[in-house]
């Protein structure tokens, strides 16, 4: 299944080559989970600090257990502020 | 004892200035800076004044902290009655200017009256002067510090002052010191201009003495400092990308206002994020970002110093913007681009240049664009009336508007009103995104509902300084909570508010508190201060301070009713993203606010919290 994934600011260097605007579409197994997927890109797990999908947070503890689906888009940050 | 003991007062009208002592119980109930200088003002004023007339006060004042060893202690606040808004107007500045007000020998400037012709304010440790600025009277900011700095031939002065947009009076103009820093918001700089005010150019020497114990305040500003550099917010991730870095996120989770608040997504966000100032430029390969930048005494160091394309259309004919200078960060970037549908980076840093260059808050200023760019696409206002074609998402529209009003030619002298007077004057009052008169800053609360609460609540109007809960409801500093419900939300946005209002008043940049609490501020306040600066005290100061804004904004004809967002944040839903359906709930939230906050239903404190508060 087709999927979107993202990595910001610090974290823009675990993507592969080729990514472009941050984000690399990707052909993934049925049933991988939010946090698999980030292990599979080395993003190391203290740095994945705000972890969105489609746009909702995903608690630390809820990670290993959301299985993506068709279409989803995963969005990661290391810790960051403004304002 | 943290404070210098000392005011300067300056009467404008018959030009002299005086000294006189710093009312020291004051100081202990309303610490420094936004906190005590309101303490004078609601003293001095009628709040019913007219913000522009002599009658209003203006005052610039630093905090304890201001100009010592404490990290981000280099600001200085400019408090007074606001023409944007009608309401009580405090804005915040960082740079050098605050810290110099303090090794001057002073606590804080008070402004009162009106000059019969341009002056400026010289202050060189004791002595201060009114000085004829007769000559600087349609200058820049930047050419006025430039000149003054030449006259006085020290290149070591430290100057706030106002552009053309002050002078010009228009609604949100800012006051900029050290070229690119701004006390910004609510219109300060026109109250400035009204004065005939323009510029304050400072010389101290003296350093910072009578810190009550410097073993402590050595050891828990090191502490502190420690906390700061440990952080991965404020050791990294601000110092390289600076607040521009939440342009993505804000986009991502759906509250990034766009065209002004008709969609919560941007499609272009990607391009005027940080991760874009960071990237070569296909045209000259080289990056927008020169290099992050810190304030005085700052160890955060989130300022971004940026060079623009110098083959871009705004200034391929003007070498005077090529060089590195400053901008952008968050809030320009987002009032100037998504606010209009602009994706052009370099025009957004062009119209923020301006903004510095002349003084204008880019919030307000991008907002109007916005209302403008929204009136011309529905055909309320034409091509003929503004003087040029400004469609949404028209970075020609928008350079050209930032230079109209910046310098209140045509057109720009309506942009110049804000959007509510904009609005209001074409008939659709309803298309203004403001509360109190003052326009949003880059947060949908169709999506962070809590953030319309601190909105509608804020006492300077519309506001993400006053009470920044995204830092909880999407960041999860220091907790996290979910942005879509309001459960929860009336308490968070009072702890919000009254604890901002502490690091308002210390003197420090409310941005330390991504990664400090109130508990680490407590050591370094109780070591610097004179008196018991325990933890309750300082909620109960914070609590304290709101309370007095809240008192003078109601005596100054605010009711509860002013407590409001726009219909279309609380009755068009969002239409994309995760929060696609939702409005904003501040019905369900406000009543509960009032009742947190100790006040009746209609929004007025109670005699007994006014009790309790030695209110």
């Amino acid at each position: 299944m087709r999927i979107a994934f993202k990595l910001f600011a610090s974290l823009s260097d675990y993507l592969p080559a080729g990514s472009r605007d941050n984000r690399i579409d990707l052909d993934v197994d049925e049933g991988v989970s939010v946090a698999e997927l980030i292990r599979r890109y080395e993003v190391p797990e203290r740095n994945a600090h705000l972890v969105l999908v489609n746009g909702l947070f995903i608690p630390p503890a809820e990670r290993s257990r959301r299985r993506l689906q068709e279409g989803d888009e995963v969005a990661v940050w290391p810790p960051i502020a403004g304002g | 004892m943290g404070w210098n003991r000392k005011i300067l007062r300056v009467d404008l009208t018959s030009g002299t200035c005086s000294e006189e002592p710093l009312n020291m119980e004051w100081a202990q109930e309303y610490l420094g800076s936004r906190g005590l200088a309101t303490k004078y003002l609601v003293s001095e004023i009628d709040p019913r004044v007219d913000p522009l007339s002599p009658d209003n006060k203006m005052i610039m004042a630093t905090g304890p902290l201001t100009g010592t060893m404490a990290s981000t202690g280099g600001r200085y606040t400019v408090v007074t009655k606001g023409p944007l808004t009608g309401a009580i107007a405090c804005s915040n500045s960082g740079g050098f200017f605050g810290a110099e007000m303090k090794f001057a020998g002073w606590d804080m400037i008070i402004f009162e009256g009106r000059a019969p012709k341009p002056v400026y304010l010289h202050v060189e440790n004791d002595r201060a002067e009114l000085r004829d600025a007769s000559h600087l009277w349609g200058k820049s900011c930047w050419e006025t510090e430039e000149t003054i700095k030449h006259e006085l031939q020290d290149p070591l002065v430290r100057i706030s002052s106002i552009g053309r947009a002050g002078e010009n009076q228009v609604y949100y103009a800012c006051i900029v010191n050290d070229l690119h820093r701004a006390a910004g918001r609510s219109g300060v700089g026109a109250v400035m201009g009204s004065k005939n005010l323009k510029a304050v150019a400072l010389r101290g020497t003296k350093g910072v003495s009578g810190i009550r114990d410097f073993g402590a305040f050595m050891q828990a500003t090191n502490a502190a400092k420690k906390v700061l550099a440990d952080n991965a917010v404020t050791g990294q991730g601000l110092p390289k990308y600076g607040t521009q870095v939440l342009m993505n996120v804000i986009n991502e989770i759906g509250a990034l206002p766009t065209r002004n608040h008709r969609d919560v997504q941007f499609e272009d966000a990607g391009k005027i994020s940080a991760e874009a100032m960071h990237e070569k430029r296909p045209t000259d390969g080289k990056p927008h970002l020169v290099t992050n930048a810190a304030c005085f005494g700052c160890t955060i160091a989130c300022g971004r110093i940026s060079e623009i394309d110098k083959g871009h259309f705004t200034v391929k004919n003007n070498p005077k913007y090529w060089g590195a200078s400053g901008g952008l960060e968050y809030e320009a970037a987002w009032a100037l681009g998504a606010a209009n549908g602009v994706g052009d980076l370099e025009a957004l840093q062009y119209a923020n240049l301006l903004c510095n260059e002349q003084g204008m808050d880019p919030i307000s200023f991008g907002a109007t664009v916005g209302a403008a760019m929204e009136l011309y696409e529905m055909g309320v206002l034409t091509k003929e009336q503004i003087g040029l074609e400004t469609p949404f998402g028209s970075a020609q529209a928008l350079a050209r508007l930032a230079e109209m009003t910046a310098l209140g030619e045509g057109f720009g002298k309506e942009i110049g009103l804000g959007s509510k007077r904009l609005c209001t004057k074409y008939g659709h009052p309803e298309l203004s995104m403001t509360v109190k008169g003052q326009e949003f800053p880059a947060y949908d609360s169709r999506g962070i509902q809590g953030m319309g609460l601190a909105y509608a609540t804020s006492n300077r109007g519309a506001c993400h300084l006053r009470g920044y809960t995204v830092a909880s409801e999407v960041l999860g500093i220091p907790v996290k909570t979910d942005p879509h419900v309001t459960e929860g939300k009336a308490e968070l946005v009072k702890a919000f508010q009254d604890a901002t209002a502490v690091f308002d008043s210390a003197g420090i940049c409310v941005f330390t508190s991504f990664a400090w609490t109130l508990a680490d501020v407590q050591p370094q306040l109780a070591a610097a201060c004179e008196g018991e600066w325990s933890m309750d005290k300082l909620n109960e100061v914070g609590e304290r301070i709101w309370n007095m804004e809240r008192q003078f904004n109601n005596a100054a004809g605010f009711t509860a009713k002013d407590d409001n967002l726009p219909p279309r944040l609380t009755s068009e839903p969002a239409k994309t993203g995760p929060a696609k359906g939702m409005v904003n709930h501040l019905d369900r939230m406000l009543p509960e606010y009032y009742q947190v906050r100790g006040w009746t239903p209609d929004g007025v404190p109670k005699p007994e919290t006014l009790s309790r508060l030695g209110l």
